[in-house]
């Protein structure tokens, strides 16, 4: 999952970094076959090079040798309101057909079962990035129909769609996870099964999935990761396993 | 303007230096509005360890991401509300004493809630003494709907409907910082963060230092320099003062405290003993130090200096 999420950017994009798996993929991305990347996380660092898996997005090797550190009102303001991100990438709890986001409640507002950091820069993030690219593993209980609660907008939301809104970005045009790849239809933002992992059938995802996936015509095989990208993700970037447990 | 130094304005001023026991009682009252900003980086835990200490009650605690330090201020009792947009244990996972506040009222808290944007916008607002901010945000979004003071403008010029947030005027920022002169002129480098913005739209500012050096240290760099003196109400002296959050230069975050933060929190009665063990029962910041041997020798930062420039003209 973190691989084909890394395969998603391109050489010489500027990339806004979310906490966990994002930040790993855009390390491995930045290791593999994009090395012009620019990193730019909310904390304010802008072109970083960490020389260590940054713990968090906050973390002191993000500073060490990046080209600009600035306030994060620069960063919110000049960087991403002012159009300068071509991608965001994020993760969630839940995600819903559209791709909205919920990092907020599981359950009511008011009254939480389980109350989730909330939206640190995502809903902005989601908002202005010229694209985004949404990264989660599979279950009913993550993709329901409809999320508890909207923190970072996808392709329509609360009745209306990103262009009715006004919103700046495109939105999520993909969600990563970790049997196949799902991707914005270009009709009405819904997502569709476009792309199957090697061994994974339809149903695999289908059930997976709390509404009637729609599943596209023909089917793209995502190639397995290569020896020199585990090696990379295991030895390099996380041997102590602290983006993959459980992967 | 001639080349000679600017000898009236470098005439030396009243120290603002105070012990940490001293600001936190001068400036923090009950019922107050408190900031203790840093993203990350710079977190003033010797200033938060003191206000539980202090037993200060009914605080407005406002902070981008509450961090651990927040969940020990929340668990000791001492706020009424929290004004925020990011609360978890960064590449951790939850903040409990917050999550059983919120969850099930245990302490009733309340919460004010917005994202990274709003929450700078609202301290922009704050120090530029404007009644709020504008931003293209939350569109589609259930924020504006759990937080009211989450508002709409239309912009004069082009009829665009925008958000706006309030501004946000602390009664006290705490910032810590790698260095300052005794008057406060403060020099931070690393992440940023929020701290310019949140001291300057502060009734008062508190700055804790690593490090106490000479004005001329401060005007031999003054492109470093984040809060000017004359904003600053005090300063305090406390090496490690962001422990276990971390100060570029000078020492790395403890990750370590960070992940065993999630079984300590987790159990009410371990943070409790927590509280009781490594805040109520020290002095100070060097009672905490003392109690962590080998921490010093374990997270100092190895050099990476870098080139100064030329200020000349």
């Amino acid at each position: 999952m973190t691989v084909v999420a890394s395969r998603e950017l391109r050489d010489g994009e500027i990339v806004f970094v979310g906490i966990g798996l994002p930040n790993l993929a855009c390390n491995l991305a930045r290791a593999t076959h994009a090395p012009a990347l620019v990193l730019i996380y909310e904390s304010g660092a802008v072109g970083a090079l960490p020389e260590r898996l940054p713990v968090s997005i906050g973390d002191p090797s993000l500073v060490t040798g990046s080209l600009m550190v600035t306030g994060m009102a620069d960063i919110f303001q000049l960087f991403l309101q002012g159009g300068r991100i071509e991608v965001g990438f994020l993760g969630g709890a839940q995600i819903d057909k559209y791709g909205n986001i919920n990092t907020t409640v599981v359950g009511d507002y008011a009254k939480p079962k389980v109350r989730l950091p909330g939206s640190g820069g995502a809903a902005e993030i989601a908002t202005h990035a010229q694209r985004t690219v949404i990264i989660s593993r599979l279950s009913t209980r993550a993709f329901p129909e409809a999320v508890d609660y909207i923190t970072s907008p996808g392709n329509r939301g609360k009745g209306k769609s990103r262009r009715e809104w006004g919103m700046p970005g495109a939105g999520p045009v993909k969600v990563i996870t970790d049997r196949g790849v799902l991707c914005a239809s270009d009709v009405d933002g819904e997502m569709e099964l476009a792309a199957l992992y090697p061994g994974v059938t339809t149903e695999d995802v289908t059930s997976r999935v709390g509404w009637k996936l729609r599943v596209r015509d023909s089917l793209e095989a995502v190639a397995p990761p290569s020896a020199e990208e585990l090696r990379l993700l295991r030895e390099v970037l996380d041997p102590g396993k602290l983006y993959l447990k459980g992967s | 303007m001639t080349g000679a130094a600017p000898v009236a304005s470098g005439m030396p001023k009243a120290s603002k230096v105070v012990s940490m026991r001293d600001a936190i009682a001068r400036f923090v009252h009950d019922g107050d509005t408190v900031v203790i900003e840093g993203f990350t980086h710079l977190i003033c835990f010797a200033a938060g360890h003191e206000i539980i200490r202090q037993k200060r009650r009914d605080l407005v605690l406002c902070r981008l991401t509450p961090d651990l330090i927040i969940d020990q201020l929340l668990a000791a009792g001492c706020a009424r509300k929290l004004v925020f947009s990011w609360a978890g244990n960064p590449g951790v996972g939850s903040l409990h004493a917050f999550r059983r506040a919120v969850e099930a009222g245990n302490p009733p808290l309340e919460i004010e809630e917005y994202s990274h944007f709003g929450m700078v916008a609202r301290f922009s607002a704050g120090a530029a003494h404007l009644p709020f901010w504008p931003l293209r945000d939350y569109k589609g979004t259930d924020l504006p709907d759990s937080n009211p003071r989450i508002a709409q403008v239309t912009c004069p010029y082009t009829g665009e409907q925008l958000a706006a947030v309030p501004a946000l005027n602390p009664d006290v920022t705490i910032v810590h910082a790698q260095r300052a002169d005794a008057e406060g002129n403060t020099q931070i480098w690393g992440l940023l963060g929020v701290q310019k913005e949140a001291a300057f739209a502060s009734k008062h500012v508190i700055v804790v230092v690593e490090e106490l050096v000479d004005t001329s240290v401060v005007r031999a760099d003054p492109n470093r320099t984040l809060i000017p003196g004359m904003i600053v109400d005090a300063v305090v002296v406390e090496p490690w003062g962001a422990h276990p959050s971390y100060a570029q230069g000078h020492y790395d975050r403890d990750n370590d405290f960070y992940v065993a933060w999630e079984n300590i929190s987790r159990d009410e009665g371990s943070l409790q003993a927590y509280l009781e063990t490594y805040v109520m029962s020290v002095e100070d910041r060097a009672g905490y130090l003392a109690l962590h041997p080998g921490l010093t020798d374990r997270l100092a930062a190895r050099a990476r200096m870098c080139e100064g420039v030329n200020y000349g003209y």
